[in-house]
C-alpha cells in the first residue's frame, strides 16, 4: 500500500480547497430538478392540464432531442425526469471535471505536485484522492438531489433514481477527465477532452432519443435516463455506468503507471527557432494561443449539426396530432422547421459556451503572468485585449456558421433539398449577437473583478473591450 | 537618508559612440522622486526616491518585498503611482507607455512563457512588439547563452526560462535595459557571459538598472547604487561613496603584543590574542590604524575591503537581529 501513502491527506487537504464549491455544485444541481418541480406545479395546476401539455410534449421531438425520451409526462416527476435530468447530470459532468482537473494536472502543470509528492506520498496518492474527492462530490450531488425532490413530495423511488443517475453520469465523466488529465500535458486540453465527451454524450442521446433509441445506449446520459425515475423505476443501468467509470479509471491509472510526473503520454515535440510571420503581432499571438480551442469547437458543432441534421425525418413520424407550430408560438411553421428552430437555438446556446471560454482567455494570460512580458514591449493594452476580442468575435460567427451549415447539409442531403444549407446557416447565425453580448458581457465581469489585493504583477486596472 | 550626489567619484569611463547620442537628449534615464503606491492597507512603496543616470548602471538593492519589483512595474507603467513623480527616458510612464517601450527593454525575475510557444517564436515576438531586434545580435547571444531555441515554454528549466527573456532584452536595440533579478537560475558559466553583455552594453552607453541580490554581481557592473528598505531608499551613491561608509576588516600579526588599539577611533570588534589581533576599523581611519600597528612590527597583515555585503548586513543588521540572526 506504500504506492497509496498520504492520500487520506491529501484527501482532506482537497475537501478542504474544494468545500464551497462542491456545496454550490449541490445546490446548483438540485436547483435544476427542483425548480422543474415548482414550475410545472405552477404552470399546470390541474391534472387535465397537465394531460393536455403531456399529451402535446410527447410527439415533440425538438423537446425530445433537447431533454430525453417522454416518460409518464402526466405526472410531475414524469415531467421532472424528462426535464432536468439531462442537464442535471451535465451539472454533474462538468463539476467532475473541474475538480479531477484541479486536482490532478493543474498539480502537475504549476509544480505544485511536484512539492506534494518529494514528501511522504505514494505514487498513486494524488490520483487516488483527487477520484475519492470526486466520487464524494458525486454522491453529495446525487443525495442532494433526491433529498431535495423528496422533500417536496415526489415519489422516493423516482428521486433517488434521478439522484443515483446524476452521480453515475457524473462518475462516468470524472473517470473520463481522469484519463484525459494523464493523456494530455496541460490542464486546458483535459477540460476540452471532457467537455467533448459530454457533448458527444448529449448528442448521442438527442439523436437515439428522436430515432430508434438505439444510440441512446452509448450516452452515459442516456444511461441515466434508462432507469425510468417516476415510471417503474430500474435499477441496472446504474451498474452499467459504474463499471464503465471503473473500467475508464483503471485505463487512466495503467497510463499513470507509465508515464513520467508532469509528462502526458506524447512526447514534447521541439518548435521552430524561428516564429513564423503569422506569430509575430497581438493578433498573431491571440490566434495562436486560441486556435486549439476554436478548432475543437467549431468540430464538436459542426458534428453537432450534422447529428441534428439526421433527424428531420425523423421528426414526422413522431409528430401525432399535436401542432407544434402553436405550441411554440410560430403558427406558420411547418414542424419540422419548429423543430429545427429549436435545434439551432441548442446549437447557439452551446455555441455561446465557445464566446465565453474565448471571452475568459486573456483574464487566463493576466492569471499566468504572461501579459508582462508583452505590455513591457511597445504593446498597449487596448491592442492586446483587441487581438483577443477579434478571434472571440469572429471566432464565435465561425462556430454558430459551422453549426447552421452542418444541420444544413446533412439534413438537405436527407431530404434532397440544398435550399436548407442557406436557411440552417441564417437559423443559427442569427443568435450571433446574442452569443457577441454573452462574451461582451463575459469580458467585462472578468476585467472589472480583480479578486483578493493583487500580488505585483497581477494588478491591473481593467481593461474592458468590444 | 538619500544622499543624492552631484556627480559620481567613481564611474566606469564611458566609451562607445551611442553615449553622447542619448546623452544629449537627457542626463537622467529614470527620475522618481516621492512616489507612493499602496495595495489595500499594505505601503509598498513609501516615498521612494531613485535616479538613474543616463548611460550608468545602477544597482537596486533591497531585501525580499521592499519594493524593488513594485518600482519596476510602477516604471512600466503597468502599474499606476498613487502619488510623486516619475520621468522615464523624459516621458511619463504611465501615459506614455507603449511609446517608452520601444526605447528600453525588460527582464522579470520570475519569466513565464507560453507553454505551446517555442523560445525562438517568445524572442521573436517580444522583439517584433517592441519594434524590431537585431538578427545577427540573436544569433550571436544565442550561442554565447548556449540556448536551444527549438524547445517549447514548457520544457525549458528555469534558468533556460530567464535566458529567454536575456535574449529577447539584450537583442533589441534599445536605451534602457530594466533588469529585475535577470539572472535568478542562471549557472555561474552564464552568470559570467551575462556580465559581459551588461559591459558590452554600457560600453554602447546604454543605461541599466539592475535589481539584484547577488553583491558580487552589483560589485562588479554597477556604477552606482540605491539601496531601498521597505518601500524607501535609505542609501544612494556610487560604490567609491558607499564604501567609504564601511569598515575594513584587518587580522595581523605583530613582533609584540599590540596594545592601544581600543582607544583609536573607529575600531570596532577587536579581538587580541597574544601576538595576532583582529578588528574591523571604519575605512576613513584605516590610516591611523596602521600606523599604529606598526609600532609593534608587523609581521603579517591581511586586510579584507569592505563588501558590498557588509553594508547591505549594517543596513537591515536591526532586522536580522529582529529575526534572531546574529549579526556578526
Amino acid at each position: 500500500m506504500t504506492t497509496l501513502a498520504g492520500t487520506a491527506t491529501l484527501t482532506r487537504f482537497g475537501f478542504r480547497r474544494e468545500r464551497f464549491a462542491l456545496v454550490l455544485w449541490a445546490l446548483a444541481g438540485a436547483f435544476v430538478y427542483y425548480s422543474q418541480a415548482v414550475g410545472v406545479d405552477i404552470a399546470y395546476p390541474t391534472q387535465p392540464e397537465l394531460d393536455a401539455v403531456a399529451a402535446s410534449m410527447e410527439g415533440n421531438a425538438a423537446m425530445i432531442a433537447m431533454a430525453g425520451p417522454p416518460r409518464a409526462l402526466d405526472t410531475i416527476g414524469g415531467q421532472v425526469a424528462f426535464q432536468a435530468s439531462a442537464f442535471g447530470m451535465i451539472v454533474a459532468g462538468l463539476m467532475s471535471m473541474f475538480v479531477i482537473g484541479r486536482h490532478t494536472r493543474a498539480n502537475e502543470e504549476t509544480g505544485r505536485d511536484e512539492l506534494i509528492r518529494s514528501s511522504v506520498v505514494g505514487r498513486h496518492a494524488p490520483f487516488a484522492a483527487a477520484a475519492i474527492i470526486a466520487t464524494v462530490a458525486n454522491v453529495l450531488y446525487g443525495a442532494v438531489v433526491a433529498l431535495s425532490l423528496i422533500s417536496y413530495g415526489l415519489a422516493a423511488a423516482g428521486s433517488i433514481a434521478l439522484g443515483i443517475g446524476a452521480t453515475c453520469a457524473g462518475l462516468v465523466f470524472a473517470a473520463v477527465a481522469l484519463l484525459a488529465a494523464q493523456i494530455t500535458e496541460n490542464t486546458r486540453t483535459v477540460y476540452g477532452i471532457t467537455g467533448a465527451a459530454i457533448g458527444a454524450a448529449y448528442v448521442l442521446r438527442a439523436v437515439g432519443d428522436v430515432g430508434s433509441g438505439a444510440l441512446s445506449w452509448l450516452s452515459p446520459l442516456g444511461w441515466g435516463q434508462a432507469m425510468r425515475p417516476y415510471d417503474g423505476e430500474i435499477w441496472w443501468p446504474a451498474l452499467l455506468s459504474l463499471a464503465v467509470a471503473v473500467a475508464v479509471g483503471l485505463a487512466a491509472l495503467r497510463v499513470l503507471d507509465h508515464r513520467d510526473v508532469g509528462a502526458g503520454v506524447f512526447p514534447p515535440r521541439p518548435g521552430p527557432a524561428r516564429a513564423p510571420q503569422g506569430l509575430l503581432g497581438e493578433f498573431g499571438l491571440a490566434w495562436r494561443l486560441q486556435r486549439g480551442t476554436l478548432v475543437g469547437w467549431s468540430v464538436g458543432l459542426f458534428l453537432g449539426g450534422v447529428a441534428f441534421g439526421t433527424i428531420g425525418n425523423d421528426v414526422g413520424d413522431l409528430l401525432g396530432d399535436v401542432d407544434i407550430g402553436e405550441l411554440l408560438g410560430q403558427e406558420s411553421a411547418s414542424m419540422v422547421d419548429a423543430f429545427y428552430a429549436m435545434a439551432a437555438a441548442m446549437l447557439a446556446m452551446i455555441g455561446s459556451a465557445y464566446t465565453i471560454s474565448s471571452a475568459l482567455r486573456p483574464r487566463a494570460e493576466e492569471a499566468a503572468g504572461h501579459l508582462e512580458p508583452l505590455l513591457s514591449t511597445a504593446l498597449t493594452r487596448i491592442r492586446w485585449i483587441a487581438g483577443h476580442a477579434v478571434i472571440t468575435l469572429a471566432g464565435s460567427a465561425l462556430v454558430l456558421a459551422l453549426a447552421g451549415l452542418g444541420m444544413g447539409l446533412m439534413y438537405g442531403i436527407i431530404a434532397d433539398d440544398m435550399a436548407q444549407v442557406p436557411r440552417m446557416l441564417g437559423a443559427t447565425l442569427v443568435y450571433l449577437p446574442a452569443a457577441w453580448v454573452l462574451g461582451g458581457l463575459t469580458r467585462s465581469c472578468s476585467a472589472s473583478c480583480r479578486g483578493s489585493p493583487p500580488p505585483p504583477g497581477s494588478a491591473w486596472p481593467s481593461a474592458s473591450s468590444s | 537618508m538619500v544622499d543624492e550626489l552631484q556627480a559620481p567619484r567613481l564611474g566606469k569611463p564611458q566609451q562607445g559612440v551611442a553615449g553622447p547620442f542619448y546623452r544629449r537628449y537627457m542626463s537622467a534615464a529614470i527620475e522618481i522622486s516621492d512616489l507612493v503606491k499602496t495595495f489595500g492597507r499594505t505601503r509598498a512603496l513609501d516615498g521612494l526616491e531613485l535616479q538613474v543616470r543616463t548611460g550608468e548602471v545602477h544597482g537596486f538593492l533591497g531585501p525580499n518585498g521592499s519594493g524593488k519589483s513594485t518600482t519596476i512595474r510602477v516604471l512600466l507603467g503597468l502599474l499606476r503611482a498613487d502619488s510623486g513623480d516619475v520621468r522615464l527616458l523624459g516621458g511619463d510612464p504611465w501615459r506614455e507607455a507603449a511609446g517608452l517601450h520601444k526605447r528600453l527593454a525588460y527582464v522579470p525575475g520570475d519569466v513565464n512563457l507560453w507553454p505551446n510557444l517555442s523560445g525562438g517564436e517568445v524572442i521573436d515576438l517580444l522583439g517584433r512588439l517592441r519594434g524590431g531586434l537585431d538578427e545577427r545580435r540573436r544569433a550571436e547571444l544565442l550561442e554565447r547563452f548556449d540556448l536551444d531555441p527549438t524547445k517549447k515554454g514548457r520544457t525549458y528549466s528555469k534558468g533556460n526560462r530567464q535566458k529567454v527573456a536575456l535574449v529577447a532584452a539584450l537583442s533589441s536595440d534599445v536605451e534602457l535595459l530594466i533588469l529585475d533579478e535577470p539572472t535568478s537560475g542562471l549557472d555561474p558559466l552564464m552568470e559570467a557571459v551575462f556580465q559581459e553583455c551588461i559591459a558590452e552594453v554600457t560600453g554602447q552607453g546604454r543605461t541599466v538598472l539592475l535589481s539584484s541580490h547577488i553583491l558580487a554581481q552589483v560589485e562588479a557592473l554597477c556604477d552606482r547604487l540605491t539601496i531601498i528598505r521597505l518601500g524607501r531608499s535609505i542609501e544612494t551613491g556610487s560604490m567609491a561613496d558607499l564604501r567609504h561608509l564601511t569598515r575594513t576588516s584587518i587580522a595581523c600579526e605583530t613582533r609584540s603584543p599590540a596594545t592601544g588599539l581600543t582607544e583609536l577611533a573607529g575600531v570596532h570588534d577587536l579581538v587580541v590574542e597574544g601576538t595576532r589581533a583582529r578588528f574591523q576599523v571604519d575605512t576613513g581611519e584605516l590610516d591611523e590604524a596602521i600606523t599604529h600597528l606598526t609600532r609593534f612590527g608587523i609581521r603579517t597583515l591581511t586586510s579584507q575591503p569592505p563588501t558590498l555585503e557588509e553594508l547591505f548586513l549594517r543596513h537591515y543588521g536591526d532586522e536580522l537581529a529582529a529575526a534572531g540572526v546574529d549579526e556578526s
